[in-house]
């Protein structure tokens, strides 16, 4: 493995009393696409504000390629930032703003023209030069920020959500097309959006942030099937919590009784987090299945009413009220050929495994 | 790195130094003027020799001799009625900008309101002494259709003509905030109030007028304490019963070589002015509990 | 709507009163008549020659554009500095800071004439023109602290700190990126302050030392019945003229907003 291009050690940071970040350690390798995810207010855009060179750190240190960043401010970084709202200059056209930065750098200037219009083919805007940049959309503004960045060569790309001022539509051509270019070019981007599907289906890593800590960091399938605690599986996709009582398993398993479903003993690795008091059972609700008819089988059998039922055309999510347990579960079915769709109080019979069980502190 | 060195770089420094310079220059020439114009009206001078013994002579001939009582109170009556007249004028232009003018042209009325307080003060004022006058336009044109058939005296040299002059003179400063007020007032709450049943007149007592408040707040202490101080306008339309306190002033500090009463005629007529707008502040800021 | 009419109606008749000064002025500049008053006599443009003849009024202009002029630049600078503090950092005491440098706004001129008067007279400075341009410069700068502030404020932050990322220094950005940005504000600044101080009456008269000032030779005139014709003229040189300065911002204004794509979002006042 490469050296990491980011070396994040030990960083607090304060706005008076407020403590914005605390004590966060990563390493971020180089060539990957990294996110950081979490609800608004997490710390996200202060820890890449950080990187950038735009806020000092209260403790702790920053190092981009083995150089260490304390008293580098932002210009002399070699980290480029997509900001939220593009900061497209709007007094310069399309080719000015991609110029801006290597002005700076004294290049000849037919140097710069090639430079500038091979980033506009880069990112698609290829002709688009002399527009004024204001008139652009959203979509071409926000290309017209990749590649003021991108023409740099900068280590580091920062984008500070993005995706988040498009619409949908746009935002999903511009994930694909992020993702690729991230590619072409094989510089490091670390991404900052609230959005964990963007996150999920973008990153080589993803870490997950709750109120200036990073809860994990890990990539986007353990994230997902490996969530350390409750906290961070509630954030990614939906999961759903019921009581656990766990009984001493042989330090390899434990044997757990969950409401509603019954006993089990699942493997050590299923509890990432390890156990306590506190402990609850997490399932995902592609992790359960509504059996239906007599040849329908499953390692293990419970059974409820269903309560509610969310039609969607390919899947139908049901909520389901175990027997036993007094909020339900939501259970997710693709709808595949001769599979019929279960109606409000029918009785269901609930199919699920060890495998389907999380424990979760 | 040094504490020193991590404050120079730290956003309070910055902003303290980006500001220093106007803030001395506020110092310099505002502060420290008016330290020494309060040390003044605690001094004598005869005729030209300053005597720097404390004394508070001046405060109690500013404050007991009929002459100066007569001109801080007719004063203060003149300023008081200007800022009434002023916003009973403004209010309805404001609102109207507000409530009536399309969107887009806003911008254009405003200009409007402004285009005639680009004449020359002076210039301005002394038109009214031409509107006002023996043969001015109001008495020319009533003359003309026969309404009265002697000229009009009471409309200038004396007090309303310069409570009309300040009032013109004063609008657009009160029609502006006030504008800007009603321009902050969500419609929708205007709405809501029309749909939980209140009619025009209620809802403008009950939800506008109200929210309008900041605004006419802003334009009274705007209007009522700069115009205590209007030199130009008593002593044009004013005639002998029309002057204010300003030209007193003005005359211990040129004619009369008495800079330490004059100082202390300022600084209680500041005063004053200053007391009664913050009880005005106060009250407002009392009775319309709940806003910022 | 019938309570739209009434309104219409006082609109229009406030109109006629806040308009009937300057709309006399141009009509006494042109009368053939040495009295301002009615009945208006026939056409002339003998008061604008009477100007033309004039020393001591082009003396004072003279006077007065420099002083206005140099109002305006220093005010404009000083106003530049206080509104990026108070729009782009956060300090302590910022808001008595502030609030202080707006004062001027809100104190009647004749006082700041009298204790700058008492200051100069004590330090045993002369009085001159500068002494003027010191006062303008005070109650100017809060005029253009409001107006800047606005102009800051409206400045995408993240536009700074894109320059900055990309390599450029302070210096650099705020040449390149703030300044050309706030440009409108900064021209309506100095215009403003241009216009306020070759204005000013009160100060000047209080400052003012051999030199007049236009205002102060203005108020020399009015005593004198004989002149007063001759003073319509110069007004209404003087309101075609600011209208002039007044209408050549806002197209500057306008076309700065076209060119950056920003919403007009009104008048510069």
């Amino acid at each position: 493995m490469t050296d990491p291009i980011i070396r994040l050690s030990g960083i607090d940071k304060f706005y008076g009393d407020f403590q914005a970040l605390h004590d966060v350690n990563a390493e971020i390798r180089t060539g990957e696409f990294f996110s950081l995810l979490g609800p608004s207010g997490c710390g996200k855009t202060t820890l890449l504000r950080t990187i950038a060179g735009f806020e000092d750190v209260t403790a702790g240190h920053v190092e981009i390629a083995g150089q260490s960043m304390d008293n580098v401010p932002a210009n002399r970084r070699p980290t480029n930032m997509v900001f939220q709202s593009y900061a497209i200059f709007p007094h310069m056209s399309v080719a000015e703003n991609v110029a801006y930065g290597l002005k700076a750098r004294k290049m000849p200037k037919d140097q710069i023209a090639t430079e500038v219009a091979t980033a506009l083919k880069q990112v698609g805007l290829e002709g688009y030069g002399e527009r004024a940049s204001h008139a652009m959309s959203g979509g071409q503004r926000q290309r017209v920020a990749l590649a003021r960045a991108l023409v740099l060569k900068p280590k580091v790309l920062l984008l500070d959500e993005p995706l988040s001022a498009l619409d949908k539509k746009m935002r999903e051509q511009m994930q694909s097309e992020l993702r690729h270019l991230q590619r072409a070019v094989g510089i490091t981007f670390i991404l900052v959006t609230h959005d964990q599907e963007e996150a999920l289906t973008m990153s080589d890593r993803i870490a997950v942030m709750f109120e200036g800590r990073i809860g994990q960091l890990a990539s986007p399938q353990d994230l997902y099937r490996r969530p350390v605690n409750r906290k961070v599986a509630e954030f990614i996709g939906v999961m759903n919590f019921l009581d656990v009582s766990v009984s001493d398993g042989t330090g390899d398993t434990f044997d757990c009784d969950i409401a509603g479903l019954g006993k089990v003993t699942i493997p050590a690795e299923q509890a990432p987090g390890g156990v306590d008091a506190s402990v609850t059972a997490g399932v995902r609700p592609e992790m359960l299945t509504i059996l239906s008819g007599e040849n329908a089988h499953s390692e293990r059998e419970a059974s409820g009413i269903v309560e509610d039922v969310y039609y969607y055309g390919d899947m139908t999510y049901y909520d389901v009220k175990l027997d036993g347990v007094d909020h339900p579960v939501t259970i997710s079915m693709r709808n595949t050929a001769g599979r019929s769709v279960l109606s409000r109080q029918d009785r269901a019979r609930v199919g699920w495994g060890a495998e389907s069980v999380l424990l979760l502190k | 790195m040094s504490q020193l060195a991590k404050w120079r770089r730290s956003e309070e420094a910055s902003g303290w130094l980006l500001v220093s310079p106007t803030l001395v220059y506020s110092i310099l020439l505002l502060a420290a003027p008016l330290a020494m114009v309060i040390a003044l009206s605690f001094w004598t001078q005869d005729y030209l020799d300053l005597d720097k013994t404390f004394t508070l002579k001046n405060y109690i001939e500013a404050w007991s001799e009929p002459i100066y009582q007569t001109l801080m109170a007719r004063s203060l009556k003149i300023s008081a009625f200007v800022t009434a007249l002023t916003i009973l004028l403004a209010f309805p232009v404001a609102y109207y900008v507000s409530f009536y003018v399309p969107q887009k042209r806003k911008p254009l009325w405003i200009f409007l309101i402004t285009i005639p307080f680009w004449t020359s003060y002076l210039m301005r004022i002394f038109l009214w002494k031409v509107i006002l006058g023996y043969n001015g336009v109001i008495n020319g044109s009533l003359l003309g259709i026969g309404v009265i058939e002697q000229p009009l005296s009471f409309i200038l040299y004396n007090q309303n003509a310069v409570v009309v002059t300040l009032a013109h003179a004063w609008v657009p400063f009160a029609i502006l905030p006030i504008f800007v007020a009603l321009e902050k007032i969500d419609r929708s709450l205007l709405e809501a109030a029309e749909d939980l049943g209140d009619g025009p007149l209620r809802r403008f007592i009950r939800v506008t007028l109200p929210l309008a408040m900041p605004g006419v707040v802003a334009a009274t202490v705007i209007v009522f304490i700069p115009t205590i101080g209007d030199y130009v306008t008593p002593r044009l339309v004013g005639g002998p019963n029309g002057l204010m306190i300003s030209n007193m002033i003005e005359l211990q500090f040129k004619k009369a070589n008495n800079a330490p009463l004059g100082a202390a005629l300022a600084l209680s007529a500041m005063f004053l002015v200053s007391v009664i707008s913050l009880i005005f502040v106060w009250l407002n800021r009392k009775y319309l509990v709940g806003q910022k | 709507m019938k309570s739209g009419k009434w309104f219409k109606l006082y609109i229009g008749v406030f109109l006629v009163f806040l308009y009937a000064p300057a709309l006399l002025l141009p009509i006494f500049a042109f009368n053939d008549s040495s009295i301002v008053s009615f009945p208006l006599k026939g056409f002339t443009l003998n008061w604008f020659n009477v100007l033309w003849e004039t020393e001591a009024l082009h003396t004072a202009t003279k006077n007065s554009l420099l002083i206005a002029v140099s109002t305006a630049i220093i005010a404009t600078s000083l106003g530049i500095l206080a509104a990026r503090a108070s729009s782009r950092y956060k300090f302590r005491g910022q808001k008595a800071v502030m609030g202080f440098i707006m004062i001027p706004l809100v104190l009647p001129e004749i006082i700041v004439g009298v204790s700058l008067l008492v200051v100069i007279l004590q330090m045993g400075f002369d009085l001159s023109l500068w002494t003027i341009v010191l006062g303008h410069v005070l109650i100017c700068t809060p005029f253009c602290v409001a107006i800047l502030s606005s102009a800051f404020l409206n400045l995408d932050q993240s536009l700074e700190e894109a320059s900055f990322d990309l390599g450029r220094s302070k210096l650099a950005t705020f040449w390149l990126v703030t300044m050309p940005l706030v440009l409108p504000g900064v021209v309506s600044s100095m215009l403003i302050s241009f216009t306020i101080s070759l204005d000013e009456f009160i100060i000047a008269f209080f400052l003012a030392g051999t030199e007049p000032t236009l205002p102060v030779y203005i108020w020399g005139q009015l005593r004198f019945p004989q002149k007063l014709p001759s003073l319509m003229a110069l007004g209404t040189i003087l309101l075609i003229l600011s209208l002039t300065l007044l209408a050549t911002a806002e197209y500057f204004r306008r076309r700065s907003a076209r060119k950056t794509g920003i919403e007009d979002a009104g008048g510069f006042l």
